[in-house]
């Protein structure tokens, strides 16, 4: 793909934080943070559903140190959402900071706020509980019309028509289709009805969930929290609060990690609670358990695929059924399930002549679930990809091969994807480049390499979005300095993405300046302008174009105050970076006697604000291929390469896209080999820490290659598209269909582990 | 109870609970690189040095470390430098939080065996966990830094 | 978290006995997962100071004093190249680099750990354990004896004529083993060691004679037919029964091969 050759996008550029994070530097929320803020921790329910009959505190409060401990009694009642998600919300108001009803293992029940650590554990241990145990609703092929209510509640409410139904268990429901498509899988010579299980993987960022809360000077209510979304955050407080967004300020620091975990507002509402109540600072950080049990974890989902086609390998109809697990509360349920079909489907455009796609989101008492990078598309593209290979595999057709002929390709309109244009699509470019850096001719044939180990490999393809259309917005105000530097300030999060540096490499491109010139602040509801927040792989496509936009608008803005000084009108001059020129004379102004002249009777300022927000959700594509070595004998694959060629349109800096790109893989291979959830019949989590909770180390995941091809997207800045999630998809039906070729057994459930390998090659061997 | 250590070169006596954990006892003298990641020893986010050795300190008692040298990235700011801008360079850093103790860790390492292999970086390292970088780009930076430093000649850089 | 009033480091083995008699005595090893305890400890004694943390080396064994690290023992020339590479196998996919320079193999064995590589490899060998009142025990009547208030000061390992191999299964590399095998013939008597079953690791003596006259594929077959019939096993989350009873007789099979020379296996 031909595109201009950028000075500042386009370039490996150095993140902006980079070595404050790697020498240590303290700049994440309990670095910065007061020591000496009451120390809140969160009494959680043993049991999956219950109601709490008796709640006795003052044992508890008699501890030496303990500064409040509060009950349901204690909060306001009206229900809300910690989704953070733009208003109206698509996600229930189902919650209450502490409900008497108590719907996971897990679910908070007693705020207790201390001096120390320790009195607040001593007090914890005080507070007397009597509960009404509850049946729970454990699992969730049966929660739809089970005869116990996850929430019987009368005020549960939803801002949003999706479909849910607290009285059936029912957090949304939908089907949309394009076409007949029983009439067209018919038709079809050979139709795979499949059913696919995937599992609620925990993002297990390395910072976990964490608040501080504390009045400013104002006596205004100041959050400082690691979150990826401090407009939803303030918005979500005020109501969960009762009390006007102007009396709260939001702000993040260094954030360790989100991947979506911390788009819930997860712990923000105790500590503001506190503060709010005491008058005090107060922090609460979650320990990993806590985050385990109680975080916003991936869906489960139950996914049905039915995929017609002819033998010439042709792919005509789809028809998928989501079932999704919201597990307590809908955070996110409405939202996610839809990417399950329509950032799966669209994939296969080619020849697809129907589809159908529906969903039942449903409430069980399991932690509740939440954004997880991917956001069901992650799901959704596992269970489509792998029936794609089984048929791949069954009309002995290569699954590359079969791929091209059925691929959605640039120009292509999208009807399952809300008809939305494939402007920018090299995903035809992806396979055929990743098939040649793989080797897949000599790579994709099994090869029994004695002692019972085998090679072979698998291949994936996967796609996402860059926004959530017609919805998310994105801000950038741009002020020039009076030295010639400009301030950038944001809304958006960087979480470690690197979000910062690429808005800051965008508006160096555009103002000719160095990437250094650009001071980025971000993000904080007092000073930042309004953002949706960093999630939706938006922030590049979104909050790029708003600094896109607004340095174009600046740079008029600059002229025309450097007109003022050239004695002419804001026509005759022209912008060059360091300087304006008048084109009649030659004659120019610096871009600091500009900034000076701003500050001096002057009555324009020298900043826009710009706002951003797009009709369309142009994807990026991925090719993924993995090559696995199997021992049949205990099970254990080991992953030998994984390499990946994306379409994220012109990566603005290519060394993060790259970064992005293998860790979203690393993540997906745990979810497919290591990463499990589990739980005990009363549906408690069982293995709840990184003891149990297996995230691949650098021994697990093989050697990673990735590589870009471009494509240029018209609505994006500089032709770029999303990176953030589409990255995840590819490792589960790339591994699967690996295991496959390896063993001859469909593993259809995640994850993958040595012990099913094993166990169902016996079973094979004893029933051949 | 009272002891005296070395922190970071610097001879320190303190008054602390029997039970306390070096972690804490770190953070509490403004040693803020020193993260905790889980409560099961198994992430290596509070690597330290003790006499040279690195070790996990959310599991050691700070009583322990009585009579000991303890190094955190504080104290190792210059050596560090030296290898971590080629993790920058390769956008390895990411969210930033198992950083310190991935770079503690790697200091170890290299002390230990200044020309590593790509097997014996991947052992070594094994104990710290990255959620964000997919590990790959922190292999290529130190293979990049030795590679430089090879450049330069001498095994201890320039 | 735990909960310490006292923290001594003894300055002699006498005195460390003495506070150990108290039942809200603690005597420390390599402290691991001290955040994971509530326990309410009295006095916490650490034997740091008793000279306990080196690896000896003799022309008739070896003695690991209780306070050495799985690091030393994994990085032990002596007792590699005694035991094949057989100890640094053992311990080296156990966490970390961090982990291990902290985790004592006096830790390990007093621990008596289901999941313990460190007694399933200690197992393979001619190994007792030194106690300071109940003096030398072999290792094998030791780890099914009560734990008590005596302390654990060394582990002895007589050098015999022997062959060591150990492999284990993990389903992630730093995790905990799913199932451990460490094999041996020590004076021509082959044993096998499965561990992490998940129960403590269990010697599977070869008291039929199976393997008289040396190891064979087909002998290879039958010995792990017969190991996987003799092990009891038992499902946790890392894996079931039934997996573990296969991975038995899998493991066995490819460590005798391994022993006999027929095959190589990583």
């Amino acid at each position: 793909m031909e595109h201009k050759e950028y000075k500042s996008v386009n370039k490996p550029v150095r993140k902006k934080d980079a070595m404050q994070l790697l020498l240590g530097k303290p700049v994440y929320l309990d670095d910065i943070t007061p020591k000496d803020a009451l120390v809140v921790k969160i009494l959680r329910s043993p049991h999956a559903n219950a109601v709490i009959q008796e709640i006795r505190t003052d044992a508890a409060m008699k501890v030496p140190g303990v500064a409040a401990v509060y009950t349901w009694e204690d909060v306001p009642k009206n229900r809300f959402t910690i989704a953070g998600q733009t208003y109206p919300e698509p996600s229930p108001y189902d919650r209450l900071i502490l409900d008497r009803h108590v719907r996971f293992a897990g679910d908070a029940v007693a705020i207790i706020a201390a001096e120390t650590e320790k009195a607040a554990l001593k007090a914890m241990k005080l507070i007397k509980v009597k509960y009404e145990i509850l049946q729970p609703v454990l699992d969730f092929r049966t929660a739809k019309d089970h005869p116990v209510l996850v929430h019987p509640e009368e005020d549960w409410f939803p801002p949003c028509p999706v479909g849910g139904d607290s009285r059936r268990n029912l957090v949304a429901s939908d089907v949309n289709s394009d076409g007949d498509v029983d009439e067209v899988l018919s038709q079809c010579d050979i139709v795979l009805d499949r059913t696919y299980h995937t599992k609620a993987f925990s993002q297990a960022m390395m910072e976990t969930f964490r608040t501080y809360t504390e009045l400013d000077r104002y006596g205004r209510l100041h959050v400082i929290s690691s979150t990826q979304i401090v407009f939803h955050c303030r918005r979500i407080l005020s109501r969960a609060l009762g009390i006007p967004m102007s009396r709260i300020r939001v702000e993040k620091p260094r954030i360790g990690g989100g991947f979506g975990a911390k788009q819930t507002a997860v712990c923000e509402v105790y500590p503001a609670f506190v503060t709010m109540k005491t008058g005090r600072p107060a922090k609460l950080i979650y320990s990993r358990e806590e985050s385990q049990i109680a975080g916003s974890p991936r869906h489960e989902m139950e996914i049905r695929v039915r995929l017609g086609a002819d033998k010439d390998g042709r792919i005509r109809g789809i028809d998928l059924y989501t079932l999704s697990n919201s597990g307590a509360y809908g955070e996110h349920g409405p939202t996610t399930v839809g990417l399950s079909g329509h950032k799966s489907i669209p994939l296969y455009t080619g020849n697809l002549e129907a589809y159908r796609f529906g969903y039942d989101v449903v409430y069980t008492n399991l932690q509740a679930a939440g954004a997880y990078r991917g956001y069901g598309a992650t799901q959704g593209i596992y269970a489509l990809e792998t029936t794609v290979n089984e048929l791949a595999e069954q009309l002995s057709i290569d699954p590359t091969a079969l791929r091209d002929i059925n691929m959605v390709k640039e120009g292509m309109q999208m009807p399952a994807y809300y008809n939305e244009p494939a402007n920018a699509c090299a995903l035809d470019r992806c396979m055929e480049h990743c098939r040649k850096m793989f080797g897949w001719e000599e790579k994709y044939p099994v090869r029994d390499m004695g002692n019972g180990k085998v090679r072979a490999a698998g291949v994936a393809m996967a796609m996402q979005g860059s926004c959530i259309s017609n919805v998310d917005v994105g801000s950038a105000t741009l002020k020039l300095n009076e030295d010639g530097t400009y301030n950038l300030i944001i809304g958006a999060a960087d979480m470690g993405t690197g979000c910062d540096t690429i808005l800051a490499q965008m508006a160096a491109e555009c103002m000719d300046c160095q990437v250094e010139d650009v001071a980025v602040f971000g993000a904080d509801t007092d000073s930042s302008p309004y953002d949706s927040g960093s999630y939706a792989s938006s922030t590049t496509y979104i909050t790029g174009k708003a600094v896109e936009r607004a340095c174009s608008q600046l740079k008029e803005k600059i002229r025309s105050t450097a007109a003022e000084l050239l004695g002419c009108s804001p026509q005759e001059t022209v912008f060059e970076g360091k300087q304006v020129r008048r084109l009649d004379t030659g004659k120019t102004v610096s871009l600091e006697e500009i900034g000076y002249k701003s500050q001096v009777n002057s009555t324009q300022a020298l900043e826009v604000t710009v706002s951003h927000s797009s009709p369309i959700s142009p994807p990026p594509f991925m090719v993924g291929m993995a090559e696995i070595e199997l021992d049949k004998e205990t099970g254990l694959v080991t992953i030998l390469d994984y390499m990946a060629v994306v379409d994220c349109g012109i990566p603005v800096n290519p060394a993060l896209a790259r970064i992005q790109t293998e860790g979203g893989i690393v993540q997906g291979i745990g979810h497919t080999l290591t990463e499990d959830v589990r739980y005990d019949r009363k549906g408690r989590p069982m293995g709840s820490s990184f003891m149990q909770y297996k995230l691949p180390t650098r021994l697990d995941i093989g050697t990673l290659k990735v590589e870009f091809e471009h494509s240029y997207e018209p609505t994006g800045p500089f032709g770029a598209k999303s990176i953030g999630e589409i990255v995840i998809n590819t490792p589960a039906p790339a591994l699967t269909h690996a295991i496959y070729r390896a063993t001859g057994v469909w593993h259809r459930e995640l994850p993958i582990t040595p012990e099913k390998i094993a166990l169902s090659l016996k079973t094979e061997a004893k029933h051949p | 109870m009272e002891i005296k250590l070395t922190l970071n070169g610097r001879p320190l006596t303190d008054q602390i609970d029997p039970g306390l954990l070096l972690i804490d006892f770190l953070r509490d003298h403004g040693c803020f690189s020193v993260k905790r990641g889980c409560e099961t020893s198994n992430c290596g986010l509070c690597t330290v040095l003790m006499d040279g050795t690195p070790i996990l300190s959310c599991s050691l008692l700070a009583a322990r470390a009585a009579g000991h040298q303890i190094q955190t990235l504080e104290g190792l700011q210059e050596e560090a430098a030296d290898f971590a801008g080629f993790i920058a360079d390769q956008g390895a850093d990411q969210c930033g939080f198992c950083n310190p103790g991935f770079v503690m860790n790697t200091i170890a390492l290299l002390r230990e065996n200044p020309d590593p292999t790509d097997e014996e970086i991947l052992a070594y390292l094994s104990g710290n966990l990255c959620r964000c970088s997919g590990y790959e780009g922190q292999l290529r930076g130190i293979r990049s830094y030795l590679l430089s430093r090879g450049k330069k000649g001498g095994s201890h850089g320039a | 978290m735990m909960n310490i009033q006292n923290y001594i480091q003894a300055e002699s083995l006498e005195e460390a006995y003495l506070l150990n008699q108290k039942k809200s005595t603690r005597i420390l090893g390599g402290m691991m997962w001290l955040k994971m305890s509530g326990n309410t400890v009295g006095t916490a004694v650490d034997l740091c100071r008793l000279g306990l943390n080196a690896i000896e080396e003799t022309a008739e064994g070896f003695s690991i004093g209780a306070m050495a690290t799985l690091r030393q023992m994994e990085l032990h020339p002596g007792l590699n190249n005694y035991t094949n590479g057989a100890a640094a196998r053992a311990v080296q996919d156990i966490v970390g680099v961090q982990f291990r320079n902290m985790a004592t193999v006096g830790g390990s064995v007093w621990g008596r750990f289901g999941f313990s590589d460190v007694l399933t490899f200690l197992l393979s060998m001619e190994t007792s354990v030194e106690l300071y009142h109940g003096g030398v025990v072999p290792l094998e009547r030791f780890v099914s004896m009560k734990r008590d208030n005596d302390l654990l000061l060394r582990i002895l390992i007589q050098k015999k004529d022997g062959v060591f191999v150990y492999q284990s299964m993990r389903n992630q590399r730093t995790d905990f083993p799913v199932l451990t095998c460490a094999f041996s013939r020590v004076d021509g008597q082959y044993r096998a060691v499965i561990g992490a079953r998940p129960a403590r690791a269990m010697v599977i003596p070869d008291r039929e004679g199976i393997l008289d006259g040396g190891i064979t594929l087909e002998k290879a077959g039958i010995f792990a037919a017969y190991a996987a019939q003799h092990v009891p096993t038992g499902t946790n989350l890392r894996g079931s029964a039934a997996y573990r009873t296969h991975l038995t007789e899998v493991l066995t099979r490819r460590s005798l091969l391994e022993l006999g020379g027929i095959e190589k296996w990583k």
